[in-house]
């Protein structure tokens, strides 16, 4: 064993390569992503590791591992839980032979998602039995348990770490390599009675799966996952106590130190949850407060026990409006409320300043200085002024292209769902003009079957493909498009114009759009042809190819017109004294606002350079 | 040695980096370190931050408010969002260099560093204003900022911990052609 300082997700990595853990594959997304890049980082040689195309291809590629007798590692965001429903649905009814466990980061805020969905809930929805850790420390201990009760169950388990816990940093004790568990998979032995689900399969596995987790709720209220932290003999509210579970329990805790001690029933596998291990907790309380984040899981749970059990005690939480029903729990906000549950005057924080604060900056995140996605929606946006147009957007760093004074982003809803908003809305609206925004990551992933979709049945819109060589918003991950895979291969691209031409779409071009005019005229040509067209704007990544060249504004020939800053929203330029400047520090010297400068001001620079 | 340090600026300033050297140092010194930050979209041009908890029996890696001991912040406006996190005889290091919003700049309400730093001086009795724009041109790097907050940290004694400490966690986090830049931004006053 050796101390380490570790993110969250690098203690679960190594968790999981300490378990033994034969195959790892993913999809990357916010707050996940670390995972899988730390198992690459660390991984020994008998351990295989990919990016897969989607989180659906994961799930079946882990799936698949765990046939053969593997212990797989499949990881993802919650939203990327939605796309790879449809196999772990099934997987829970066919079950596994290695221990296979499903990664789900959860966001509460949300910070970096679409939504505040609850993986706790999904677990139980697909009777997939769930570990909810508080802590790095906690997530390094329950992904080697997750794999064991996965293989004595025979049953996905799913980890489910929230942001604060992935991206948290403790210092804590690690397997030295030597220390591994060495799992050696037996082999995927044919058994069609197993491995091919038929509803008669379905439904005798029906009954076993939920036979198992009323076990396993006993198997779970036995453990010390689940655990009570006893009052204060000194205890101010002797019949109150405290539900929680997830990143929040530690709020609680802290906040046991400064109020007094409360009863307090954390849950760290919220399904199957320890009914008999609630039961216990809540003889002879009155009155108990749920704090987690997310839905209130815990707190149907206590409600749905008390009913069972013909227990009086009062559950409060989301549903009885004591605590926020959406966003982050916070150190103060549960302080608060856990002080208001046990009426006692809060401690004074710091004072309140009695006079208030100058205005405070906005800062809304921005396209970075340089990024060809600026470049981009600003040809599209200038080429098709005056039309009636709509630039539908995708999830990506892209999305960003939504803020003033680009404004090009229409709509945004999932992966890949700009391609079928623009046909949905031509569809109805013949005279507009419709875009849909992808990147190329987003490509992959998720956007080909829309592309196959408006081929087929004759839509009309224009498929901008931002190709930045890169998944860029999670920390710049490779994908088919790059050439290169986490096993440290190089291999051949797959060419997104190849793909484009055999769905069967004809007018495919490519430009750089970092080259102003020509960017212009290629969407002045494209964007009025028939049927469904592409142009693939390629730029590398600015995060990842820096530029050492800046560009220079000479104060003398610049008028303080503010065109540069008024039309593109580059973050490297203000204005200083009525003149333009631009900002050393961050000006990676891309030249669109010296393409665009009309007194030619702005000199230097070189994009790629 | 309890302490609680909350790092805050602007995307892309170098919190993160500054947060993981002050955790290395304490490592090396067998103290237990927790910390949590901003990782994601708000990272492209947001406020961001780090808070960072030494000591024994902590159980969450976020700081209450009131509770900071030290504030270093990068940028004047970020300081004062953060105001309400410092202890009442926290110290607060700040660089005077505003770093302004896209936003700002396209509407013409640009903010005055001056009146975030007033606003600082009126209601915290033990701040260090850095001279962020004279620093960096003295230490001859724009991308020094963190180490040269860090170095100021150090000399007022408000970290807990000694340049050696820091200039060993340098030597394992930080590629070596940058070490003697990063010493030099580490040791000016």
């Amino acid at each position: 064993m050796h101390d380490e300082f570790l993110m969250g997700n690098e203690a679960i990595a190594l968790g999981a390569l300490a378990a033994g853990v034969n195959v790892v594959c993913g999809y990357p997304g916010t707050p996940s992503t670390e995972v899988l890049e730390t198992v690459a980082r660390r991984r020994g040689d008998r351990v295989y590791v990919e990016w897969s195309v989607n989180e659906k291809t994961a799930m079946e590629i882990a799936g698949g591992a765990a046939y053969a007798g593997a212990r797989a590692l499949v990881t993802m965001k919650q939203m990327g839980l939605n796309v790879a429903s449809d196999p772990l649905m099934c997987l829970e009814y066919i079950g596994v032979k290695g221990g296979l466990v499903v990664l789900v980061a959860d966001d509460p805020g949300p910070i970096s998602s679409q939504t505040e969905q609850d993986t706790r809930f999904f677990a139980a929805f697909s009777k997939v039995p769930v570990l909810d850790p508080s802590s790095a420390e906690e997530a390094y201990r329950m992904v080697q348990e997750a794999f064991d009760l996965s293989e004595e169950y025979v049953t996905p388990v799913f980890l489910r770490p929230t942001t604060r816990v992935s991206h948290g940093y403790a210092s804590l004790q690690v397997k030295d390599p030597g220390e591994y568990t060495v799992h050696e998979p037996e082999g995927f032995v044919k058994d069609s009675a197993r491995w091919v689900i038929f509803p008669r399969l379905s439904f005798a596995n029906h009954r076993k799966i939920e036979e198992r987790n009323v076990r396993l709720q006993d198997v779970f209220s036995a453990s010390p996952l689940n655990r009570i932290e006893p009052e204060d003999d000194a205890c101010p509210c002797a019949r109150k106590g405290i539900a929680t579970g997830g990143f929040s329990y530690t709020y609680v805790m802290e906040a046991r130190e400064q109020l007094g001690r409360l009863r307090t029933l954390k849950v760290s596998t919220p399904f199957p949850f320890p009914e008999k291990r609630a039961v216990e907790f809540l003889s002879g309380l009155d009155e108990v407060l749920c704090v987690e984040e997310l839905d209130p899981v815990i707190e149907r749970q206590l409600i749905y026990v008390c009913g069972k059990y013909g227990l009086t005690t009062r559950i409060l939480g989301k549903m009885t409006g004591h605590m926020p029903l959406s966003g982050e729990n916070s150190r103060d906000s549960v302080l608060s409320a856990i002080a208001s549950f046990m009426n006692v005057p809060l401690p004074a924080a710091s004072e309140e300043a009695s006079d208030p604060p100058p205005a405070l900056p906005v800062r809304p995140p921005v396209l970075c200085a340089g990024c060809p996605h600026r470049a981009s929606f600003y040809a599209v946006k200038q080429a098709m002024k005056g039309r009636k147009t709509i630039f539908c957007g995708d999830i990506g760093c892209y999305t960003l292209g939504n803020a003033m004074p680009l404004d090009m982003v229409d709509t945004c809803l999932c992966m890949g769902a700009g391609l079928g908003i623009a046909q949905g809305i031509n569809h109805l609206e013949k005279d507009r003009s419709c875009f849909a925004f992808v990147g190329d990551s987003t490509f992959f992933a998720s956007a080909l079957p829309g592309v196959v979709n408006a081929v087929y049945n004759q839509a009309e819109f224009t498929l901008i493909v931002l190709d930045n060589s890169t998944t860029a918003m999670t920390g710049h991950q490779p994908h088919p498009g790059t050439g290169r895979t986490m096993m440290g291969d190089v291999v051949e691209k797959v060419s997104i114009a190849n793909v484009l031409r055999g769905i069967g779409v004809t007018a495919v071009e490519t430009v750089d759009p970092l080259n102003y005019q020509a960017a212009v005229e290629v969407v002045r040509r494209t964007a009025d042809l028939p049927g469904v067209k592409a142009i693939i704007f390629r730029s590398p990544c600015v995060a990842l190819f820096r530029s050492a060249s800046r560009v220079t504004i000479d104060p003398a020939r610049c008028v303080g017109c503010k065109k540069c800053i008024r039309e593109i929203g580059c973050p490297a330029l203000s204005i200083r004294d009525g003149k333009a400047v631009a900002d050393p520090a961050q000006c990676n010297g891309c030249t669109l606002c010296a393409q665009l400068c009309p007194t030619g001001a702005i000199t230097g620079g070189e994009p790629h350079a | 040695m309890r302490k609680n340090i909350i790092l805050c600026g602007v995307g892309g300033q170098g919190t993160v980096l500054a947060s993981r050297l002050i955790s290395a140092a304490a490592m090396a010194r067998q103290i237990p370190v927790m910390s949590a930050e901003t990782i994601g979209m708000a990272q492209r041009g947001g406020s961001v931050f780090s808070h960072l908890r030494m000591g024994e029996n902590l159980f969450s890696p976020m700081i209450a408010r009131g509770e900071a001991d030290l504030i270093l912040a990068f940028e004047p406006g970020e300081a004062v969002r953060m105001l309400p996190y410092l202890k009442k005889d926290g110290q607060m290091i700040v660089s005077s260099r505003p770093v302004m919003p896209v936003t700002a700049s396209l509407a013409g309400n640009v903010y005055r560093a001056e009146d975030m730093l007033d606003y600082l001086r009126a209601h915290v009795s033990r701040l260090l204003i850095v001279d962020a724009e004279k620093a960096l041109r003295e230490v001859g790097s724009p991308k020094v900022l963190n180490l040269i907050l860090l170095g100021a940290a150090l000399k007022c004694g408000a970290l807990g911990l000694e340049e050696a400490d820091l200039k060993e966690a340098i030597r394992r986090q930080i590629p070596e052609k940058f070490h003697e830049l990063n010493f030099r931004a580490l040791a000016y006053e």
